[in-house]
């Protein structure tokens, strides 16, 4: 069921003079909701999380219901509002920009199951969730280290985030696992998505030096550009090789099918309990594309890798790790926590420039 | 920096500048006939949105751009329609159309997510687009950047060396005027935010087929609102219009050099420029009256009711 922003606020408005009605009618079937910040239409982010909602809703037969292009504000606790008020018994929010509009719609609705992406705010109805996409930019570091001749990654970043910034050095640190030189030239748009903006930052990093594309921003734009110009580069959050056969090397594809399967049939049965995932490569959260335009040892290589984090033998943020500027920031032996990585504001030695402030 | 950088920089400026410098033409002929459009972002959309679809089913590019042209000027049909006919208020009814656009153009797009689409080809004559840096540049790029200084060289003609745009221009000063002598105000005036339609059409078509060939919801990220500031920053000239074009599509690209060159300067306070700049034009054209009235249309978003 589609439902656009405006007319589902005046079919909440509708329902709420109406509660009745809406109970009882509310009371035959379970009701998922979703909130998107982007459109379904971006094939990046909020597109994976639809999927998501789409595997959940044909493997349990549940109707589900989303809004999409939800500003992150006070736009967003109405939207959510509205959602508990229509008898959804659970509800994802899939943006960092929800947190506080959905804790407080948690409080109101004890009965209500509420899940955040990539958030850190939780309640007894408030779990939390999100993906380790760190580690496809961990392997994708090494592929872009082992295929960059200049040893330069140009690197378009969003919001200056630790969910940005993890990423970001992530990559610097498989990218110097092969090659102890490789740098990172990056560049922030200030926006998730915006294809023109994305497409322009990509043309600038190349003009100055780098040779492969990296991106945190949702639009196959950058690829594009890289294949205009007969480079490499990476996709996000979906496989984006159709817009680029001869450019994408890999893309680390966002898996959320299983988890809103497990949840919504744990709420379902009555089994549901708050708590945080953040799931990787191994909890199959995190996919990668297939290895392609490479020659055949990167691709060994890439494999390799994948398998080692799986595996937990290839640690990420294990020290020694030094800042930007060379100090020592992890000590040698050191590992940095869950905590630490999901707050982290420093970038790792080899990327250049700073951080917007 | 080498040639092939400066080369390279200079055909992300012009890519930049293209759909600002289409867009911005057609409204201002519209502004010029004293039709007032606050719907360019709209228009942009469904030009976009049409042009990629058609030529993705079709396979013809150039019927995309047709096509494109068509959408445009079919979202400016329905707001003359309300506003010359119906005399509705124009500002209301342009934001109107802007919202309205954004949502048909996702609508009729959703199908067409996560398509791609050929590049618009480029020019390519031997020897010449061969040539040292100029070469690139001049012979190197795509019909519509072509068409934009076409178009842009034609409105110049247009307005201010024929009849019919003296006519024009004559009823966007003065419409009781120009309707006293005989002139048919209300269909100038179709015909001038038509075309201003068809050329945010353009706009829209030269982003999805050639700046980024795909189609994305709200793609235009309000260059519909840059193009339209841009006429108010080119005082109505269309001389200075190509020049403020460049000078946004510049900045543009000049943010991100300055960014990961490490200058210092905050890359936002870059991306702001252009604004401030079209800030500083309306303060100094509105201090001095008589500069306003050399160039603004005086009938700008009035609307004409024909009496006696």
């Amino acid at each position: 069921m589609l439902i656009k922003r405006r007319t589902f606020l005046k079919a909440g408005a509708a329902a709420g003079t109406l509660p009745l009605l809406g109970k009882t009618a509310a009371a035959d079937e379970f009701k998922a909701g979703y909130v998107y910040v982007g459109p379904i239409g971006d094939f990046g982010y909020s597109y994976q999380h639809d999927q998501g909602r789409l595997a959940a809703d044909k493997a349990l037969g549940v109707k589900s219901t989303y809004v999409e292009k939800v500003p992150e504000g006070a736009d967003a606790e109405r939207v959510i509002r509205s959602l508990a008020d229509d008898g959804h018994k659970i509800i994802f929010t899939t943006s960092f920009g929800f947190m506080d509009a959905t804790l407080k719609v948690a409080r109101d609705y004890p009965d209500i199951y509420f899940e955040h992406a990539t958030g850190y705010k939780r309640a007894d109805n408030m779990a939390t969730y999100n993906i380790r996409f760190y580690e496809g930019r961990y392997i994708q570091g090494v592929i872009a280290g082992m295929m960059s001749k200049a040893g330069v990654v140009g690197y378009i970043g969003s919001i200056p985030i630790p969910e940005v910034i993890m990423g970001m050095n992530a990559f610097i640190l498989g990218m110097r696992s092969v090659n102890p030189q490789g740098k990172i030239k990056q560049v922030f748009i200030n926006s998730w998505y915006d294809p023109g903006k994305e497409a322009d930052a990509a043309k600038a990093l190349l003009d100055q030096g780098a040779d492969i594309v990296a991106q945190h921003t949702d639009s196959p734009a950058p690829l594009q550009v890289a294949a205009e110009r007969g480079l490499k580069g990476f996709g996000q959050a979906s496989d984006m090789i159709k817009f680029a056969p001869n450019a994408q090397l890999t893309s680390s594809i966002d898996q959320w099918d299983n988890y809103y399967i497990d949840r919504t049939k744990a709420a379902m049965d009555g089994t549901w309990k708050t708590g945080d995932t953040w799931g990787g490569l191994k909890a199959g959260m995190l996919k990668m594309a297939n290895y392609a335009n490479m020659p055949d040892d990167v691709r060994k290589a890439a494999i390799a890798t994948e398998q080692g984090i799986r595996d937990g033998k290839i640690v990420i943020f294990k020290g020694p790790i030094n800042a930007q500027d060379g100090s020592a920031k992890v000590a040698a032996g050191q590992t940095l926590n869950d905590g630490d990585i999901a707050s982290m504001n420093w970038l790792a030695e080899g990327v250049e420039g700073d951080l917007p402030k | 920096m080498d040639s092939a950088v400066f080369v390279s920089v200079i055909l992300s400026v012009i890519s930049a500048a293209t759909p600002l410098l289409l867009a911005a033409t057609g409204e201002l002929v519209a502004e010029k006939s004293g039709v007032l459009n606050l719907g360019v972002e709209g228009m942009m959309l469904v030009g976009a949105v049409v042009g990629f679809a058609v030529t993705l089913t079709t396979g013809s590019a150039f019927l995309g751009i047709v096509a494109a042209a068509f959408g445009g000027a079919l979202m400016a049909l329905i707001f003359s329609v309300l506003t010359l006919t119906l005399l509705a208020n124009q500002v209301a009814t342009g934001l109107a159309l802007t919202i309205f656009g954004i949502g048909l153009a996702a609508m009729m797009g959703a199908s067409f997510v996560g398509q791609p689409v050929d590049k618009l080809p480029s020019l390519y004559l031997p020897l010449l687009t061969d040539l040292p840096i100029v070469g690139r540049i001049l012979f190197g790029q795509d019909g519509l950047v072509y068409f934009s200084f076409v178009a842009l060289g034609g409105t110049i003609w247009f307005l201010f060396h024929s009849h019919a745009g003296l006519v024009l221009r004559a009823v966007g000063d003065s419409h009781d005027a120009a309707h006293a002598i005989g002139y048919p105000v209300i269909a100038i005036r179709y015909g001038a935010a038509l075309f201003g339609g068809a050329m945010s059409g353009l706009g829209g078509a030269y982003l999805s087929l050639s700046y980024t060939p795909m189609w994305a919801e709200d793609m235009t990220a309000g260059r519909g609102w840059i193009a339209l500031a841009l006429v108010v920053f080119a005082t109505w000239r269309p001389l200075r219009l190509l020049l403020g074009a460049y000078l946004f599509g510049g900045i543009t690209i000049l943010q991100f050099h300055v960014q990961t060159m490490g200058l210092g300067i905050p890359a936002q306070f870059v991306s702001m420029l252009p604004y401030l700049a079209t800030i500083v034009v309306l303060v100094v054209i509105s201090t001095d009256r008589s500069k306003i009235r050399l160039n603004a249309p005086a009938c700008l978003g009035r609307a004409f009711h024909v009496t006696g």
